[in-house]
């Protein structure tokens, strides 16, 4: 297929994943903020928002604090950010206007139908109920897209592509998200276990949807590395560092078959998938969480390079 | 003005023959089903997204053709002799442009003026002498024809560049298949769905000598911001080929390629819907950022096919219109099946007289102009603009062709007051290919949605018709 | 005159890009009063040169090269054996009847003030459109500067009648709007400009011909208010300086461009001596 046909698919699903992701964090921001101080501490919680969506300069440059509305604002409606869910949801638009044909008609139906309803969002909701409402929304739209999708297409190259541009925004939203609150996940720090750390933790599980899913796996209260090993190295579980590289691994190796030949991509995830599957949460811990979270950032960055040089470009 | 010729209901009351199965069904018809149906159409239309951006326009990015339920029907007959005179004006027009860029023959024996091709901006230097395959130009035409009685089929225009609308031929006949299948069955309406196969095969047809046996076709698009976006989109998906931008595409050794997930892959044949302006920057405007840089010499070097050809529009320039019947007879040695419409071309003395001295009753066109703009409808105008308009004219005569205003044929069309006749012109499609010309039988028909207005152009709110072309 | 020309023109990339694509204007051919001895063109990087004629006759070379590369040089070098012809272009090649050349391009369009200009010179001498031609060129050589600091390649012609105010280029352009609005049929010329007292250039030159009944193309440079001479190397005739230019290209990726232009002029019989 044509490279910008694949460039086009693989930013549609990347850019759809991103609004559900920045929705996930505003709303978990949100029922954090809601809480009285003496569970969530003095830390400004509308900052870390903005910094695990990844915007942290470009927000600064535009605004000394980081409060609700502006944040709330920046982070969903604005179109100054090409990051906002306003802007995820426009790019992805025009991304699918381009490949028109490349999709099926329910994906383009839960696209296009998506950008209409932005329309009437204007400026953003008035109240939290409706701000509340809009992201449910937002979430609901991504999982539409993501089910038509799934439901849908053929499974050839149209769809590999699009599924590289879930995993690798995926991988890359979860491991932003750790590195962002690392800092409450070492153990030496000394209030841990206390209820600050509770509402951190289930926050940062919310924003990933996977705050049932601890229990089911861990049965047991929140730990901080249950936490780490759950997002990073938890095989069942799909917003896992872990569990994106399978995939990843998976439908790059679909590619690789169907056009008889491999690449460097192809060896560059494998090596990833499989430092991940050799790791244990004390080692990682041992280590140093956060060189490791930054090394896998990096590594997740050079595997969209190199999907852009082997095959988009 | 004479009264138009209606093409279902003749002045005595009585109905047409080939419109006589659609009369009947319109009278076994329950009230307000039509209009329930029109609105169905629309839906649908929406959602396939069939849009048309109207150039000058902030929001309209992407708007509705209106569409009318009604069908405009041609019996076997007429469309007989159409197909005919569009044949013979297609072989035509492939004849003179291979003489213009070759052996200018028709300069020579003083049938058209020098001036008229080399002064013209249309006329591209870049292909004099440039063989192409097959000797064909044109592969994809667009004549735009209109009719005044029940005899007599004008050509209003011919478009040889590329030609735009085929995509709602088909789509109209689709919808028509969805609402109206009672209808459909009490005619035989001979189908055009096989358009896009019968394109690609006339595409593959005149590929270049170099190609290999199954020969890649694609189609160059500007990209989504262009007006005729969902037709490149819509053709390319019917023709299952890629639909590229000047980006996808690139050159090496004079070859052309196209950017793969598989790496690069020869391209043979480019059906594209890009002006020769923004083919190429290194060839034509530098500030081309549509183009793909040295396609020109890649096409030159005879590695690629190029639908339609560069220089075209020498064929379908508005002050060569006028010459076409002796064009005819020029290269075919045949009087001309369809009639060109009467046009006094004022950089003769003579014709600029008679034009001067019946402003008020010619519709004067500039020779460069295309669609609906800037161009004044004479009997309508009011003094002032026929004024301004007599000194622009003195001014440059060469500029300006005249004809008289045309009462273009009509048919019925539902509108707000219910079903009224309102002025159509067809633009059918012809593809030359190295084997045959092949015409699917009807085409696009325009419709005028005011009372009264005879301009059918979809930038000045002109609306579309399904054409049928009965088989008995 | 024998007259020997080195030309480089040398890019240099701060990142290199992935690949390059040329077309090179950059090989004269003969005709009376010049003919040329000894010419090649060499490109850096590993491409093949595709020799074609273009649409007025030029000799273009299309290449396209692979990078990644730093630096991309084009040479050109050669010998010219020129005649002084009284400024009158004979034999060369010809494509078009003169009247293709009364076509106006979007950088020779010719505004009010290049057709009054256009319309003085006529009435100097109505009927002789060589007297014309004189007068449009001493005219301009009057009123315009010398100068390349305001224009750049795509100046139109009434862009830099406007400033007074230009390089040969625009010069060229100007006569050339000038003479069709009166409706002679006028080219842009490109090539080379022997001078003594320079053999290092750092650009090529560029002058116009005009067609004139009964003496055909005559030659006419705006820049130095002359007929060419023995000194002028002709390579391209076009429409105007896009036609003609010496190199279009673009490149795929990579950036900080920087543009190196050499050119050597002299005369040959100086150097054989030694």
């Amino acid at each position: 297929m044509l490279s910008r046909t694949a460039d086009n698919l693989y930013w549609l699903a990347r850019y759809v994943e991103r609004a559900e992701y920045l929705a996930r964090i505003l709303e978990a921001t949100q029922r954090l903020t809601a809480l009285p101080l003496a569970y969530v501490g003095t830390s400004n919680e509308w900052a870390s928002a903005v910094a695990t969506a990844g915007c942290a300069s470009a927000f600064f440059a535009r605004f000394d604090e980081a409060n609700e509305e502006n944040v709330t604002h920046f982070l969903a409606f604005s179109a100054d950010n090409p990051s906002s869910i306003r802007s995820c949801f426009e790019s992805a638009r025009t991304n699918a206007r381009a490949v028109r044909t490349a999709l099926t008609v329910e994906m383009w139906d839960a696209i296009n139908g998506a950008w209409l309803e932005l329309k009437r969002y204007g400026n953003g909701p008035a109240s939290r109920e409706e701000m509340m409402r809009f992201l449910r929304w937002v979430q609901e739209t991504s999982m539409l897209f993501d089910g038509s999708a799934y439901r849908t297409m053929l499974r050839n190259d149209a769809y590999w592509f699009s599924r590289l541009g879930v995993f690798v925004e995926r991988a890359d939203n979860t491991a932003r998200i750790l590195d962002v609150k690392f800092h409450l996940l070492l153990p030496e720090e000394e209030h841990v276990g206390g209820p600050l750390d509770y509402f951190q933790w289930s926050a940062i599980l919310r924003s990933v949807s996977a705050l049932t899913a601890y229990h089911w796996v861990y049965r047991d209260s929140l730990k901080p590395w249950l936490v780490a090993d759950l997002l990073i190295l938890n095989k069942q579980m799909p917003r896992s560092l872990s569990s994106c590289y399978s995939n990843l691994v998976s439908f790059l190796d679909d590619i690789a078959s169907a056009y008889g030949r491999q690449g460097p991509t192809q060896r560059h995830a494998r090596n990833v998938h499989t430092r991940l599957e050799n790791s244990k949460i004390d080692g990682l811990f041992q280590s140093g969480l956060h060189e490791f979270i930054t090394g896998f950032l990096a590594d997740n960055n050079h595997l969209n390079t190199m999907v852009n040089e082997q095959y988009l470009n | 003005m004479s009264v138009a010729f209606d093409e279902m209901t003749l002045p005595d009351g009585s109905v047409r023959p080939a419109y006589s199965g659609l009369k009947e069904w319109l009278g076994s018809l329950p009230p307000d089903i039509l209009d329930l149906r029109r609105r169905e159409a629309e839906v649908i239309f929406r959602r396939t997204g069939i849009t048309f951006a109207v150039y000058g326009e902030a929001d309209a990015a992407e708007r509705l053709i209106p569409f009318d339920v009604l069908p405009r029907i041609i019996s076997k007959m007429e469309w007989e002799t159409l197909r005919r005179g569009l044949e013979q004006r297609v072989r035509t027009i492939n004849a003179y442009i291979k003489d213009i860029y070759g052996r200018r023959d028709i300069l020579r024996a003083g049938i058209v003026p020098e001036d008229l091709i080399f002064q013209n901006p249309v006329f591209r230097p870049e292909m004099n002498g440039q063989k192409v395959p097959h000797d064909i130009y044109v592969h994809v035409a667009g004549i735009d024809v209109v009719r005044v009685d029940a005899d007599t089929f004008y050509v209003l225009e011919d478009n040889a560049r590329t030609p735009s609308g085929v995509s709602y031929m088909l789509e109209n006949r689709e919808i028509m298949m969805r609402l109206f299948p009672e209808l459909f069955s009490r005619h035989r309406v001979a189908p055009v769905e096989h358009y896009a196969d019968e394109l690609l095969a006339t595409l593959k047809s005149v590929a270049p000598l170099t190609s290999s046996a199954d020969p890649v076709v694609v189609l160059l698009s500007p990209g989504i911001y262009n007006s005729a976006y969902y037709e490149h989109s819509f053709l390319a998906d019917k023709l299952g080929i890629e639909l590229v931008e000047g980006r996808d595409l690139l050159i090496k050794g004079e070859v052309v390629y196209m950017r793969t997930t598989e790496g690069l892959k020869r391209v043979d044949v480019i059906y594209r819907r890009i002006d020769d302006d923004f083919l190429d920057p290194l060839a034509f405007r530098p500030d081309s950022a549509l183009g793909v840089p040295g396609l020109m010499a890649a096409y030159q070097a005879g590695n690629v096919t190029l639908s339609n050809a560069v220089g075209t529009g020498i064929a379908d320039d508005k002050a060569v219109y006028s010459y076409m019947p002796e064009i005819t007879k020029f290269y075919l040695g045949e009087e001309p099946i369809l009639k060109n419409v009467p046009t006094w071309r004022c950089r003769e003395p003579e014709h600029l007289k008679y034009v001067l001295d019946h402003l008020d009753e010619l519709v004067v066109k500039e020779v460069h102009g295309s669609g609906g703009y800037g161009m004044p409808i004479g009997p309508r105008a009011d003094k002032a603009t026929i004024a301004t308009f007599r000194a622009k004219v003195k001014s440059n005569p060469r500029n300006f062709i005249a004809q008289p205003t045309l009462a273009l044929s009509t048919c019925p069309t539902c509108v707000d007051e219910g079903i009224a006749p309102r002025h159509v012109d067809l633009r059918p499609f012809v593809l030359t290919g190295s084997d045959k010309i092949r015409i699917v039988p009807g085409g696009l028909t325009r419709v005028a949605l005011q009372k009264g207005s005879l301009v059918v152009n979809s930038s000045q709110g002109g609306g579309t018709k399904d054409t049928w072309v009965l088989d008995t | 005159m024998h007259i020997r020309i080195s030309h480089e023109t040398r890019y240099i990339y701060d990142t290199p890009p992935k690949g390059v694509i040329q077309t090179l204007r950059l090989t004269p051919r003969n005709h009376d009063g010049q003919y040329v001895t000894h010419w090649r063109i060499g490109v850096s990087a590993d491409c093949r040169l595709d020799r074609q004629e273009d649409a007025f006759g030029n000799i273009s070379h299309a290449f396209t090269a692979d990078g990644p590369f730093d630096e991309l040089v084009v040479t050109v070098e050669g010998d010219v054996e020129t005649r002084d012809t009284g400024g009158l272009v004979r034999d060369a090649i010809e494509r078009f009847p003169p009247a293709l050349f009364l076509r106006e391009t979007p950088l020779t369009t010719a505004d009010e003030a290049i057709r009054t200009l256009a319309q003085a010179a006529r009435a100097q001498a109505p009927d002789n459109d060589l007297k014309v031609l004189h007068a449009l060129l001493n005219s301009l050589n009057e009123t315009m500067t010398f100068d390349n600091n305001p224009t750049q390649t795509s100046t139109t012609a009434a862009e830099s009648f406007a400033l007074k105010r230009g390089v040969c280029q625009d010069l060229t352009h100007i006569f050339v709007a000038a003479a069709r609005s009166i409706n002679i049929p006028a080219r842009y010329i490109g090539g080379y400009y022997q001078r003594n007292d320079l053999i290092d250039q750092d650009a090529g030159h560029a002058w116009a011909e005009a067609y004139v009944p009964d003496l055909g193309w005559v030659a006419f440079d705006p820049t130095h208010g002359v007929c060419p001479t023995e000194s002028h190397i002709r390579v391209a005739a076009a429409l105007d300086y896009l036609g003609a230019a010496p190199v279009r290209g673009t490149r795929y990726g990579g950036g900080g461009e920087a543009l190196g232009v050499t050119i050597r002029i002299e005369q040959a019989a100086m150097q054989s001596q030694n």
